[in-house]
């Protein structure tokens, strides 16, 4: 039976047996993402609801753990509603022009030293690209939606997002000039050895300036404006339902960990465990990795659970002439530090 | 030098900390949910819920149709009729309690003066055909035989601040 299986797996071509190995890599790099998804929606209501001292949602399973698989399964049954004169297919497009970049971009995350599906050498370009194409699914549906509420959020969002853009490419310019690498994987393995290595310490202004820019290009509160329930009711998808509602919200989730991934990857030393002492080695490299993208995530709902939402103008402000400033002056910094003796702290 | 400390506090997050800081405490404070079903909220014996006619213990029901009720009652939700019986006293023949009208101001009970309509602890109630929310006089005076004993606790309770 083996020897079955073995020479039909040799029959095959090459090409066609790296893309079957590939087909199960992206599977196993998928399917806990979106798993990971469903169980951040759950730590998002316990969490908030622990914040605002009641006790979140209890009922489904023990303590409420079956409660995101109620929430998928009603969302799957429920009807897809394509409103008048809606652009049909734009409409149903959208949601997977959201999700789709959200995705993709797990291929160039370094999960450990050797776990990396698409070790490329411009990958942190590759994530900036992905991140940004986002926004079309957002604009498509607000415009395919034929509905005000949902027009007035796209452009909201396409309007933040190309502010928070520029912000975000300019803190990752600084982890580049520190690196000397566009491999997130060289990235990481630069910041091996410890605590110290990180480059959380030196790159400390940007590493701010990208998680809050990450807030806002995932439309995250207090940047989410683009759906503003007081104002706009949901903002660009008012008008979905069913599971191209599902479908956006599975791509808001998923960007959330996609950016606390490549922040842990970036400023947090990936893998690496934070010193290189007995407790902490015990620990795999992907756990480590896990345990600081967790503490990200918790920071996201945190904000949720405590600040109000910016106005609109204090968003544009904040993105054009607090953080491009911030993120410029702290680039100059490091580049005319590497050219001292004081060089060593941002390599 | 005001304007440096603006900075530097807007720059350091100083007051979304302290926000930060707020929500942060909370997450470990303790819960204040009441988890219906399964706990309930403390209830005074003064609970004005389901209303109730009430009987003597020898069984003979309290009212005796004088209408003061229904005379107090502000949302006009009690409507009565009255007959001589037998023996010659005067009983109601008809009772009937607008549910949907009711606003629960417990007017019926205080003017009652011989303690037969009252308002018990039962809040729990609901209705599954039209009709069902005008409550009459069988159904009201089973309520109360059911509720007798708590609603005679209730009164003694309150009897001190009357």
């Amino acid at each position: 039976m083996i020897d079955f299986a073995w020479s039909v797996w040799n029959g095959i071509p090459a090409w066609s047996q790296v893309t079957l190995v590939n087909l199960v890599l992206i599977i196993i790099i998928v399917l806990p993402v979106v798993l990971g998804v469903a169980y951040l929606t759950f730590a998002e209501r316990k969490i908030i609801g622990y914040m605002q001292v009641r006790i979140g949602p209890n009922r489904v399973g023990p303590r409420g753990l079956l409660q995101p698989i109620a929430d998928v399964v009603k969302l799957m049954l429920k009807e897809v509603i394509i409103p008048t004169n809606a652009n049909k297919y734009l409409f149903v497009t959208a949601p997977v022009l959201a999700l789709a970049p959200a995705l993709v971009a797990w291929a160039v995350i370094p999960f450990t030293d050797r776990w990396v599906l698409a070790n490329i050498d411009a990958s942190l370009l590759f994530v900036l690209a992905l991140t940004s194409l986002g926004v079309y699914g957002v604009i498509i549906a607000g415009w395919a939606s034929n509905s005000k509420y949902a027009f007035l959020g796209s452009l909201r969002s396409a309007a933040q997002i190309v502010a928070y853009e520029i912000a975000m490419g300019f803190a990752l310019v600084g982890v580049l000039m520190s690196a000397q690498s566009l491999n997130l994987h060289e990235i990481a393995l630069q910041q091996a050895g410890g605590l110290h290595q990180w480059y959380l310490w030196p790159l400390f202004p940007l590493f701010v300036v990208y998680f809050i820019a990450g807030v806002a290009e995932t439309n995250r509160a207090p940047f989410d404006v683009a759906e503003g329930e007081t104002e706009i009711v949901a903002g660009f998808h008012v008008e979905y339902s069913g599971i191209t509602f599902a479908l956006f919200f599975l791509a808001e989730y998923a960007n959330m960990i996609l950016i606390s991934a490549l922040a842990s990857v970036m400023f947090l030393g990936g893998w690496w465990a934070p010193l290189n002492v007995v407790p902490f080695t015990w620990v795999p490299p992907l756990g480590w990795l896990l345990f600081k993208m967790c503490g990200l995530l918790f920071l996201f709902l945190w904000f949720r659970a405590t600040f109000p939402r910016y106005r609109y103008d204090q968003i544009m402000r904040l993105g054009w002439k607090v953080f491009i400033p911030v993120t410029l002056v702290w680039i100059a910094v490091v580049g005319a530090a590497m050219q001292t003796p004081l060089g060593f702290l941002f390599h | 030098m005001n304007v440096l400390k603006r900075y530097l506090q807007s720059f350091l997050f100083f007051e979304l900390l302290k926000g930060l800081s707020v929500t942060g405490r909370h997450l470990f404070a303790r819960k204040i949910t009441v988890q219906y079903p399964e706990e309930r909220a403390p209830q005074s014996p003064r609970f004005r819920g389901l209303h109730a006619l009430r009987r003597y213990p020898n069984g003979e029901e309290r009212c005796i149709a004088c209408k003061l009720c229904e005379a107090v009652c502000p949302a006009l939700a009690i409507t009565i009729e009255s007959e001589e019986r037998a023996d010659g006293t005067r009983r109601t023949t008809r009772y009937d309690i607008d549910l949907f009208k009711c606003v629960y101001c417990g007017f019926c009970e205080e003017s009652c003066p011989v303690d037969s309509i009252v308002e018990t602890r039962f809040y729990e109630f609901h209705f599954e055909n039209r009709g069902e929310h005008i409550i009459t006089k069988p159904e009201l005076l089973a309520v109360g035989d059911k509720f007798e004993k708590q609603i005679a606790a209730d009164r003694a309770a309150d009897a001190r601040y009357r």
